[in-house]
């Protein structure tokens, strides 16, 4: 069995969010880069469950990014990734990083393609679904549980208000939301080994961004909190009710 | 041309409450471009569609067969790139819920149209289509330009009132020619009674200063009388204290109701990542130097075994 896990580098979650180049351009300065959580805690570590239970099986990682991402990329090898593959392509939109990543997935016949729910800077949740429609492969969004029997797989997903079970044969495309799986540390034996796992880069394919960031801005600070005393809650709902009107 | 609303229908065969924000959304929307606003159901429904002209769309597709019968992303993309290409739409609208973030991207891919996911207002169109999203968890907003002939936008929920006028919809039958799905739905676990925590207007949220899963009775009591939907902190979540799907912040749940009242909760800039959105925040931390206090509209200082059940009982009052 072959796993590709999408691997995205994001600023930590405590990064303070600024913008430069007249407000186009993230301000990285300082900056400290990450795993996307969501691809590191769920989708990489239920992969490296999944090879726990299946020694034959293989997990390899995509990062469609520059040479910074190398790190991040190290980092996913220590905790449990085979081999890396860096398409060599920054600042590209959803589309134009699923064209790279679909290209991958052609060559390598994946049975598994794993990838986070969202990333945490550009919140597009969109990769996944184009990976999969690219490659017209089945695409079960925000799982959070994934239990596999031979080839077919059984799939919770998250529904408004509930949850939906379901069953695909492989090949299928996965995002992986909470509940899949819990954050692991990596470990010394990990890190050393990692050093020397293959990460190869790989130019880029042709392709076309649909869309472009024409600017970013933050949201207007908040007025400041209003204190009511612990022993006035009636003050409180007052203010709820007739200020802001949200009772 | 023309700007194409997906109408989402949840188990029960009921429109969902975020379909009508993106009807509205995208009746505004038509009418800032001068085209007609249509809707599209793929689902099997149980309610009268032609009453959804009220939220100002003039038209349903309306579509019936078994293949989506149960939600495929797969199956159901081709169905409604079919309809698109018939109908010759210009804008593709979905929810940014479960469903839109599956369907949407796939569609985008289908069509080479271009995607914003988690649009937060109406697109500017005077110069180009640059629709404002919603970025870095709340902390930010980006303007999306979309060079594509179709484009495609997923609106986050609660971030358009629904506005309801009179008006009815013709409602016309369509037919799609779709394989048999591949994904097949075993099961769904819905809690009807319960309002889904994306579409919630209020939520009472606890965290660790909860101490433990058998004093949540007090925040159940909270949200009874608020009519509100229960969340809380990751620790919470992670210590099984309340299910994962109640979890909201960075790595849970993204959610931007009216009233967000955090009972026991630090404020951690994780966990602001996915509330900062909400309308009013209300903070209740026994601890004045909280950080959550700084992200607040109203606080309590005190202890919230005593302030809750006050909260609750004073609450109750006002609703007589
Ligand atoms: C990568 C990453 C991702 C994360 N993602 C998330 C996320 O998505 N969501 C999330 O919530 N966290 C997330 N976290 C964790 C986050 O950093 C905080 O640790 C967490 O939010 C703290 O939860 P808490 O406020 O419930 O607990 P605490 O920080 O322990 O705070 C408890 C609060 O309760 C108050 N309190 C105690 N007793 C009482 C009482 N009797 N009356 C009134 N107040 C009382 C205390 O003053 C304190 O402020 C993430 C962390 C990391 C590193
Ligand atoms: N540059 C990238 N390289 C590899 N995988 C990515 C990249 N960007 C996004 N992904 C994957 O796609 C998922 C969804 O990203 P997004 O659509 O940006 O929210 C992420 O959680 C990753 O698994």
């Amino acid at each position: 069995m072959k796993i590709l896990v999408c691997i995205s580098k994001t600023p930590d979650t405590t990064a303070k969010i600024a913008f430069t180049d007249n407000n186009t351009k993230f301000d990285a300065a300082g900056v400290q880069w990450i795993i996307n959580p969501n691809d590191e805690y769920y989708a990489l570590v239920r992969a490296i469950e999944l090879k726990e239970a299946d020694p034959a099986a293989a997990i390899h990682l995509i990062n469609v990014g520059g040479a910074d991402s190398d790190a991040i990329i190290r980092k996913a090898l220590a905790l449990g990734g085979d081999e890396a593959i860096r398409v060599n392509a920054e600042n590209l939109d959803s589309f134009g990083i699923a064209s790279q990543i679909a290209q991958i997935a052609k060559e390598n016949n994946y049975d598994l393609i794993f990838l986070g729910k969202e990333t945490i800077d550009y919140n597009g949740s969109a990769v996944g679904g184009m990976v999969a429609e690219l490659l017209d492969l089945p695409y079960i969004s925000l799982a959070t549980k994934f239990e596999l029997n031979g080839t077919t797989a059984t799939v919770t997903r998250e529904i408004e208000g509930g949850e939906e079970v379901c069953e695909v044969s492989l090949p299928v495309v996965v995002s992986c939301n909470k509940g899949m799986a819990e954050q692991r540390i990596p470990n010394m034996r990990g890190i050393m080994a990692a050093r020397t796992k293959p990460l190869k880069v790989v130019e880029p394919a042709a392709s076309d961004a649909l869309t472009e960031v024409a600017a970013f801005s933050l949201p207007p600070a908040k007025a400041g909190v209003k204190l009511v005393d612990a022993d006035n809650v009636q003050e409180l709902v007052r203010l709820l009710h007739e200020e802001a009107k949200v009772i | 041309m023309s700007v194409l609303i997906f109408i989402d229908i949840n188990e029960e065969g009921a429109v969902k409450k975020t379909s009508l924000e993106v009807l509205t959304y995208g009746a505004r929307l038509a009418q800032q471009l001068g085209v007609p606003a249509e809707g599209l159901v793929l689902a099997p429904v149980k309610e009268e569609l032609a009453a959804l002209g009220k939220y100002g769309v003039q038209t349903i597709h309306q579509v019936q067969n078994e293949a989506l019968a149960h939600f495929d992303a797969q199956v159901y993309t081709k169905a409604i790139a079919q309809i698109a290409e018939k109908t010759g739409a210009s804008v593709i609208l979905f929810s940014n819920n479960t469903d839109g973030k599956a369907l949407a991207p796939r569609l985008s891919a289908r069509l080479k149209a271009g995607l914003v996911s988690g649009a937060v207002a109406l697109p500017e169109t005077a110069n180009g289509f640059i629709v404002k999203k919603s970025v870095f968890s709340g902390k930010a907003f980006a303007d999306i330009k979309i060079a594509t002939p179709v484009k495609i936008i997923t609106l986050n929920p609660n971030s358009f009132t629904i506005e309801a006028g009179a008006g009815t919809a013709t409602v016309t039958p369509v037919e799609v020619t779709v394989d048999a799905p591949k994904v097949k739905t075993v099961s769904v676990n819905r809690q009807s009674s319960e309002v889904p925590l994306a579409e919630a207007e209020r939520v009472v949220s606890g965290g660790r200063g909860m101490k433990g899963p058998e004093n949540w009775g007090i925040l159940e009591d909270l949200a009874k009388a608020l009519n509100a939907a229960l969340a809380c902190s990751r620790p919470v979540a992670d210590a099984h204290w309340r299910p994962h799907n109640e979890h909201v912040g960075q790595t849970g749940g993204a959610i931007a109701p009216n009233l967000y009242l955090a009972v026991g909760i630090s404020g951690a800039i994780q966990h602001l990542a996915g509330v900062n959105r909400s309308k009013v925040i209300v903070v209740i931390n026994k601890d004045p130097e909280a950080p959550f206090f700084k992200a607040a509209d109203y606080g309590i200082v005190g202890d919230l075994f005593e302030v809750v059940p006050k909260l609750t009982e004073a609450i109750k009052q006002l609703k007589g």
